[in-house]
């Protein structure tokens, strides 16, 4: 199983649930890789889901992007916020893929009117595993409620990612920086952190 | 060689910024997906005009008189504001410009939110006028400033047609070039051959435009972003916008000719393209509109026989068709969505000003009988509920299934009095926004007044244009700008129309909503009813989420129906997300709950 480090392209969804914070983090993604080097697209498929809808980012790092949609079966890494929008999209992932999900759950109206129902951890497990052993749940939301700032998440999901990406810590950490008004980023420079550290806890945990 | 500055930016944020190093003087829109940030992003800065309009039509007319004088204009919508405009858009293809007049329609294939994906690129054919493609945002900055100087140079207005998937995806940009304004001081000048289209004046211009369209046509086979890519001969693509990066994808080693100018088109480039390769496709999202012209060159062409002619392309879409058309070897199987998930559709937020007067109409219409029972045959409602476009619209959705038609802006107050016109036995009641009622509502609500409807009308009124981001409109009295400005009083303009019930109610107070309604519908006369509450989006405030008592809950469920987002349940439990709550501002649940279960 390879650490995913020496990726000289990484085709990446980033999903949730509107109001998660999905488009901050995959421009600060799309603006890290820009300041390595790498020629970028990303394009969020949203429609009218900023109103607590389902919300999906992709983005394409590579030395030449085409187009900014990912194909169906070739992605290599799901970032996913909420753990059923990560069983929606498992099967954009490809064979041997990544997956990093949020543990939380945050039920659909049609969930809490009892009309469809929540996919158990079971369910949402075997969809992402039907293309990969790399699937990584973390603690975010619990984290991020302990870090004292929930907004923080995505920020924290970032933290996970970068581990497998091609990006140096430091150049995340700039472009946090950037992005970040000052009252907030030390606590998202710090939720970053930990996000490192929780995903790389999860992966010695895991082999 | 000038230093690259690059940036990531958005194919909207592309065009703004390339409209403005172009010397864009005025700017004029109306909000509208997924047009909305090119208006946005030019107000930020303050040495050129920018405006929002009450409505495209008008925004188009406020760019026209702008080049009128010598500015560089321009005017951007979403397609269908372009429908809105196209009187003085074709207008403008007559009288011709002085300054450079650019029309940005950004369309919306897959109608990821609107109400059609109709291809605007037949605009251009029909207005005789020349229209540009970007693929992607670097195209956009630098089609912007080809787009004015045309403009100027062939005295006609400029169509740059974009689409959801070029104005909302981000690429890099190189944006090196430095804002140059060609005219500062803009006049007037004299001339009513030109501007005055009295038939006399109007058909000699009709005229101008068909030997200017020949010599646009001319231009095109020199056009710098129209350019062939050779590769392998056996397979030759014509393509535009983003499907030619999805083409790429696909078919790398194909010969390309990219049309950044796609009317008119470059009849001796595309022969000469054609005489290159063995076959020739034509690879295009929505209307077989390069297909149909191509052949009409009296060249063998092939492409909607196998590329979908609904919805958005991607790459494995041109995939997939172009295994069927044996462009490619079979393509791979690849896995499907994982099923039985439940759906997450978009939802009024918590807080939402809509929520309590949906609640009443859905609860005064037994709108929820509607929703239960199906292939029961034709059903009448009990009230009818016409509907517009605007956040409200999601109200359609279940558990509160208020509207019984959307079709375009303002619609709804037309559609309601033909109904009651009609002579249908049900009550008809028109739903508007605030920022939708300046748009085009008003002229609806003027008939409804002079035929003597007998229609209840509820302008929605959150204070801003929501759906599309929050934008100020006239009743705001804010500009694009950030200045404070004249507020247009809904209430002293219904009243002025002629209106004499007008009713002005709180939208989280549910007594008040139902009284309010109640009374209207019986009246037999044209009854307006205000509902004002600020967009919870807008509300950074956020004390006291409500709480619900276990121990008082009956499980009844019928705070559920409001279908509000922080009231949720687990395992029949119902309880309210304190992060999503909108606390004091709404207590809409607390009003509701039969055992008064609900508080802070």
């Amino acid at each position: 199983m390879s650490n995913g480090k020496k990726m000289e392209k990484i085709d990446l969804l980033v999903t949730g649930v509107g109001g998660q914070g999905v488009v901050l983090a995959s421009d600060i993604i799309g603006e890290t890789a820009l300041a390595a080097g790498f020629d970028v697209k990303k394009t969020d498929t949203l429609g009218m889901a900023q109103r607590g809808g389902s919300v999906v980012s992709h983005v394409r790092l590579a030395p030449k992007v085409w187009s900014p949609l990912i194909k169906d079966g070739s992605v290599d890494l799901i970032l996913a916020f909420e753990k059923l929008e990560a069983a929606r999209w498992s099967h954009f992932l490809r064979p041997g893929g990544i997956t990093i999900t949020n543990n939380y759950e945050q039920p659909p109206l049609s969930v809490s009117l009892g009309q469809e129902v929540y996919p158990t951890d079971d369910v949402i497990a075997a969809a992402l595993r039907r293309q990969t052993d790399q699937v990584y749940f973390v603690d975010g939301t619990g984290r991020v409620k302990e870090l004292g700032n929930v907004r923080t998440l995505n920020i924290f999901m970032l933290g996970c990612f970068s581990v497998f990406s091609p990006l140096e810590a430091a150049t995340w950490r700039e472009s946090i920086t950037r992005r970040m008004p000052e009252n907030i980023r030390e606590i998202n420079l710090t939720a970053f952190e930990m996000g490192r550290k929780e995903i790389e806890s999860v992966r010695i945990g895991k082999s | 060689m000038m230093k690259k500055t690059l940036q990531i930016l958005s194919g909207n944020e592309a065009l703004a910024l390339g409209a403005y190093h172009s010397g864009v003087q005025v700017a004029a829109a109306y909000p509208g997906t997924p047009s909305t940030e090119i208006l946005e992003n030019l107000a930020r800065f303050k040495d050129i005009y920018a405006e929002w309009s009450t409505n495209e039509k008008v925004a188009m007319e406020v760019a026209m008189g702008a080049a009128y004088t010598g500015a560089r204009a321009m005017a951007s919508m979403k397609h269908v504001g372009l429908n809105v405009a196209s009187d003085p858009f074709m207008a403008a293809s007559y009288t011709g410009i002085i300054g450079g007049l650019v029309i940005v329609c950004a369309d919306d294939p897959q109608i990821h939110s609107s109400q059609n994906e109709q291809d605007n690129r037949h605009y251009a054919r029909m207005a005789k006028i020349p229209m540009l493609e970007p693929t992607d945002s670097q195209d956009g900055y630098d089609l912007m400033g080809y787009a004015f100087d045309i403009s100027e140079e062939f005295d006609t207005p400029v169509l740059l047609r974009t689409t959801t998937r070029i104005s909302h995806s981000k690429s890099v940009v190189d944006v090196s070039r430095k804002r140059v304004v060609k005219n500062p001081q803009p006049a007037f000048h004299f001339n009513q051959q030109k501007y005055v289209m009295l038939p006399v004046y109007a058909l000699p211009r009709h005229a101008l435009m068909e030997k200017r369209i020949l010599k646009l046509a001319e231009y095109s086979e020199t056009f710098p972003l129209n350019q062939i890519t050779w590769g392998k001969r056996d397979l030759g693509i014509v393509t535009s916008g983003v499907a030619y990066q999805y083409a790429r994808e696909v078919f790398p080693e194909a010969s390309f000719l990219k049309l950044g100018m796609s009317w008119p088109l470059p009849e001796k480039m595309i022969k000469e393209f054609t005489a290159g390769v063995e076959r020739l496709i034509v690879i295009e999202e929505l209307d077989p509109f390069l297909e149909q012209n191509i052949k009409s060159m009296g060249i063998e062409v092939t492409g909607k026989e196998f590329i979908p002619l609904v919805g958005e392309l991607n790459t494995q879409i041109v995939t997939d068709s172009s295994s069927g058309a044996g462009l490619l070897p079979e393509s791979e199987k690849i896995l499907d969505p994982a099923s039985g998930l439940p759906r997450r559709p978009p939802l009024l937020c918590p807080g939402c000003p809509h929520t309590g007067i949906y609640f009443v109409l859905n609860s005064l219409g037994q709108r929820s009988k509607l929703l239960e029972s199906k292939d029961n045959g034709p059903q009448e409602p009990k009230l009818i509920i016409t509907g517009d476009i605007g956040c409200y619209t999601l109200g359609a959705l279940p558990p509160l299934g208020v509207l019984d038609t959307t079709a375009c802006m303002g619609a709804g107050i037309g559609q309601a009095l033909g109904m009651e016109r009609a002579g249908v036995k049900s009550k008809v009641v028109a739903i508007i926004g605030d920022s939708t009622f300046m748009h085009s509502g008003i002229t609806g609500l003027v008939d409804a007044v002079y035929n003597q409807g007998h229609i209840t009308i509820l302008i929605l009124d959150n204070r801003t244009t929501a759906m599309t981001g929050h934008q100020e409109h006239p009743g705001t009295g804010i500009s694009a700008q950030g200045e404070e400005t004249f507020a247009v009083d809904i209430e002293s303009l219904v009243r002025g129309i002629g209106v004499n019930d007008v009713k002005v109610v709180n939208a989280f107070d549910l007594k008040a909503l139902r009284n309010g309604v109640k009374d209207s519908l019986d009246r037999p006369e044209v009854s307006v009813i205000i509902v004002r509450g600020s967009c919870a989006m807008l509300i950074r405030k956020r004390a006291n989420p409500r709480k619900v008592d276990i121990e008082k809950c009956t499980q009844c469920n019928y705070c559920l129906g409001l279908g509000c987002p922080a009231i949720q349940s687990v395992d029949g439990q119902v309880f309210i997300e304190p992060t999503l709550c909108a606390g004091d501002i709404c207590t809409i649940c607390e009003q509701l709950c039969p055992q008064k279960a609900i508080s802070a």
